[in-house]
């Protein structure tokens, strides 16, 4: 590896586009996901705003039933596969994460770029079913339907294999890297709340994924050879479809949402200027989501048949996942307590995202209720709840550590007023678009539906209205991101936010080797000492 | 032959690792995590081939003796006795004998290679029988005494399938440490890959000891 010369970062050393693309940098690779990534989530995004654009009123509107069900799949597919998943590890992972290290880079660097090229092959094959007819699954390619659909699923269904394996090598690599590259004196008790979230993140990934990928191989090769593993009619057995899919989808909810966590971890500490409250509970809440994540699938198939006696024990387990979590939440809670409070952008998407996560999680409690499910189930309660988790948990925490750490990134700053006007935006849009659908899912409004009954009208409006604001908030963000990148003014020495991780002792943005000098950990990852006079 | 020296190319590690040792112990636990992932990517085919087998017991039962158990214990010798071989080619390679990791290479290479001809021979056999899973399956007899053997020649050939590509993946990396090898690069002081490629190599014979008897002998 070249060390870049004085003056020269990993950005503007080696020069030129073809040193881009076969570049081994964490950092040049962490780029390249950001970009992809934010890009999916604009495709991603338009598809919601249609649907959204189609339901703001009963009846068809501005498309057919039939193109409204390929936009629903399209908008879940894409967010969950290429925007959700990847977001926060492979974006922001890259980056940051062997900085925090103290390490010249992840483990594993050719298998680094390899997994990107996955994810861009992925992504390309998936665009273009939209073209080669379209899928009208849902993300979730249930049997039967998938295996006999007209639409082409099954192409669909290689791109998400191709998503799935960049993400094993994703975590393999993550993994490696933090057993083996982990500065000196960086004890497994000194590493920043992030990396523990990234290496549990890391591990289900390892676990879990391999299980869905050969899944939606079955039924790939199932619809083009007409095998039976999951047709009734040639003796298989849909079921086991659903228990193989959610063996993967439950715990992938936490590869999303671990990540959001671990940013979180790190922004409220530092913009409280206190340690953090309870580290080893913490590393271990992350450990025991985690662990949880693995043995709950069943709760997504309360209503699909199974016993009452192992509906109650997914019941029972699902709810075991409210204490790691909780522990989290109060942790964050008391570290602000009598803490020092800067409210600037990174921290006030903390904010919005521990507010709404908490409504997101509490309204799962609900869900596993046996009782509440039978009535819930596919309804857009269940709707409200997945985006309050997954939108208002991953992607508030994304936009925390997007803020976080833009300055090292880039070595410019944004601008301020104009982060915090759009954070406000995104957050009053984002209750609005799905806290009615709470209501509506409460009073029986089935999901996925094209059509539904007038007195579901006012909900569908409010949430239409806070859709076109999340909209609004994010075209402010891509404005002041664009604006701070190209006119932006150049940040003067190190550390904007005085954090204390390992990741901030390198210039802004990083040199080509990350630090000039060999980072050395000495203290612990949130060692503040109060600011209070 | 062991007393012959052998120049080695010189291996210098990344520029990410402290020293070769450090590289070495890395690459080998990322070996071993690629490995857990493969256990579960095979899971789901062993989970369903199970849950059918006992749904419909005798229908599997049928289906079974339409296998050849002797080709299945042949091909399960020529794994494990390439286990061994690739075991050797590194025990070789860390005495610095050259000779001895190229000849145990190219003999396991050809076990692998004899595994994939037995196969063929099973799989012909199997397509001339109409025993073909999905729309392809034809046999007259089972199609009328065992109705869900099809269901039990899907797995047969999903589970031996995906393990028949892991050996051919495996013999295109066995050809591309054959090259390296000639070519000096693994000595006492660098053999990464040659030890991963085996840990790979032991994996995929461990998934056929399972495969054998799940499929041969107790159906």
């Amino acid at each position: 590896m070249h060390h870049s010369p004085a003056g020269e970062n990993y950005m503007s050393y080696p020069k030129g586009f073809s040193t881009w693309i076969v570049t081994l940098d964490h950092k040049r690779i962490g780029l390249m996901y950001l970009a992809s990534v934010l890009f999916f989530f604009l495709v991603g995004g338009i598809f919601a705003l249609l649907i959204r654009l189609e339901l703001f009123a009963p009846g068809g509107q501005y498309m057919t039933a039939q193109q409204y069900n390929e936009f629903f799949t399209y908008h879940g597919t894409i967010m969950v596969f290429l925007v959700i998943i990847p977001m926060i590890p492979a974006a922001l992972g890259n980056f940051v994460l062997p900085m925090m290290l103290g390490a010249k880079d992840v483990a594993f660097p050719r298998i680094n770029l390899f997994s990107y090229y996955l994810y861009c092959a992925g992504a390309i094959i998936a665009v273009s079913t939209m073209f080669f007819g379209g899928v009208d699954t849902g993300w979730t390619f249930y049997t039967p339907y998938s295996t006999t659909t007209a639409t082409n699923s099954a192409l669909m269904l290689c791109a998400a294999f191709i998503i799935g394996f960049s993400s094993i090598f994703t975590g393999l690599n993550f993994m490696a890297t933090v057993h083996r590259l982990r500065a000196p004196g960086q004890g497994w008790m000194k590493l920043p709340l992030f990396v523990w979230a990234i290496y549990a993140t890391s591990i289900i990934q390892v676990l879990a994924t391999p299980v869905l990928g050969l899944t939606l191989a079955l039924i790939a090769i199932e619809k083009t050879f007409g095998f039976g593993i999951f047709d009734p009619a040639l003796g298989g057995d849909p079921v086991l479809f659903q228990h193989f899919f959610w063996f993967y989808s439950h715990p992938a909810v936490y590869i999303m949402v671990l990540p959001a966590m671990g940013v979180i971890n790190e922004i409220i500490p530092t913009f409280s200027r206190k340690p953090i409250f309870g580290y080893k509970a913490m590393a271990g809440a992350i450990f025991g989501i985690a662990l949880v994540a693995f043995v709950v699938w069943g709760h997504h198939m309360f209503t699909s048949g199974q016993t009452d006696f192992v509906n109650m024990l997914f019941s029972l387990i699902t709810m075991f996942v409210a204490v790691p979590t909780g522990i989290k939440v109060f942790s964050w809670v008391a570290t602000m307590y009598k803490g020092s409070l800067h409210f600037e952008t990174p921290m006030l998407w903390a904010q919005a995202f521990l507010l709404v996560f908490v409504i997101g999680g509490l309204t799962g409690v609900i869900l596993a209720t046996l009782a509440a499910d039978i009535h819930l189930h596919d309804t857009y309660f269940v709707v409200a709840h997945f985006h309050y988790v997954m939108v208002g948990g991953t992607l508030m925490g994304f936009m925390a550590g997007l803020h976080y750490w833009f300055p090292l990134m880039f070595g410019k700053m944004y601008n301020e007023f104009w982060g915090k006007v759009a954070c406000v935006i995104v957050f009053i849009g984002f209750n609005l678009t799905f806290f009615p659908q709470f209501i509506a899912g409460q009073k029986g409004m089935p999901r996925r539906y094209f059509d539904y009954i007038p007195e579901f009208r006012i909900y569908n409006e409010l949430s239409t209205i806070g859709s076109a604001l999340i909209g609004f908030g994010f075209v402010i963000a891509l404005f002041y991101f664009v604006y701070a990148l190209v006119w932006g003014k150049k940040i003067v020495g190190k550390n904007p936010w005085r954090a204390l991780t390992p990741e901030w002792e390198a210039d802004c943005p990083p040199a080509t080797e990350n630090f000039h000098h060999d980072v050395v950990v000495t203290h612990g990852p949130y060692d503040y000492v109060g600011e209070r006079a | 032959m062991a007393d012959k020296v052998t120049a080695f190319k010189e291996h210098h590690h990344a520029h990410h690792f402290r020293n070769d040792e450090h590289q070495f112990e890395t690459a080998k636990q990322g070996m071993w995590v690629f490995l857990l992932q493969e256990v579960l990517f095979f899971s789901p085919l062993f989970v369903g081939y199970l849950i059918f087998k006992f749904m419909y017991f005798q229908d599997f039962h049928d289906a079974s003796k339409h296998l050849d158990w002797v080709m299945g214990a042949v091909n399960t010798v020529i794994l494990i006795v390439s286990s061994f071989t690739v075991a050797r080619a590194i025990s070789s390679a860390q005495k610095g004998n050259r000779d001895g990791v190229v000849e145990n290479l190219i003999f396991t290479f050809i076990c692998g290679l004899g595994f994939l001809i037995v196969k063929y021979l099973e799989y012909s056999h199997k397509f001339h029988d109409g025993l073909l899973p999905g729309h392809f399956f034809s046999n007259p007899e089972l199609l009328e005494t065992a109705p869900h053997a099809n269901l039990f020649f899907t797995f047969y050939f999903l589970m031996t399938g995906l393990h028949g590509i892991h050996v051919v993946g495996g013999l295109v990396v066995f050809a591309w440490l054959l090259k390296r090898a000639l070519n000096n690069e693994f000595g006492p002081k660098y053999y990464t890959p040659l030890e991963c490629a085996g840990l790979y190599w032991h994996f995929v014979d461990l998934v056929w000891i399972y495969l054998f008897p799940l499929l041969y002998l107790v159906g």
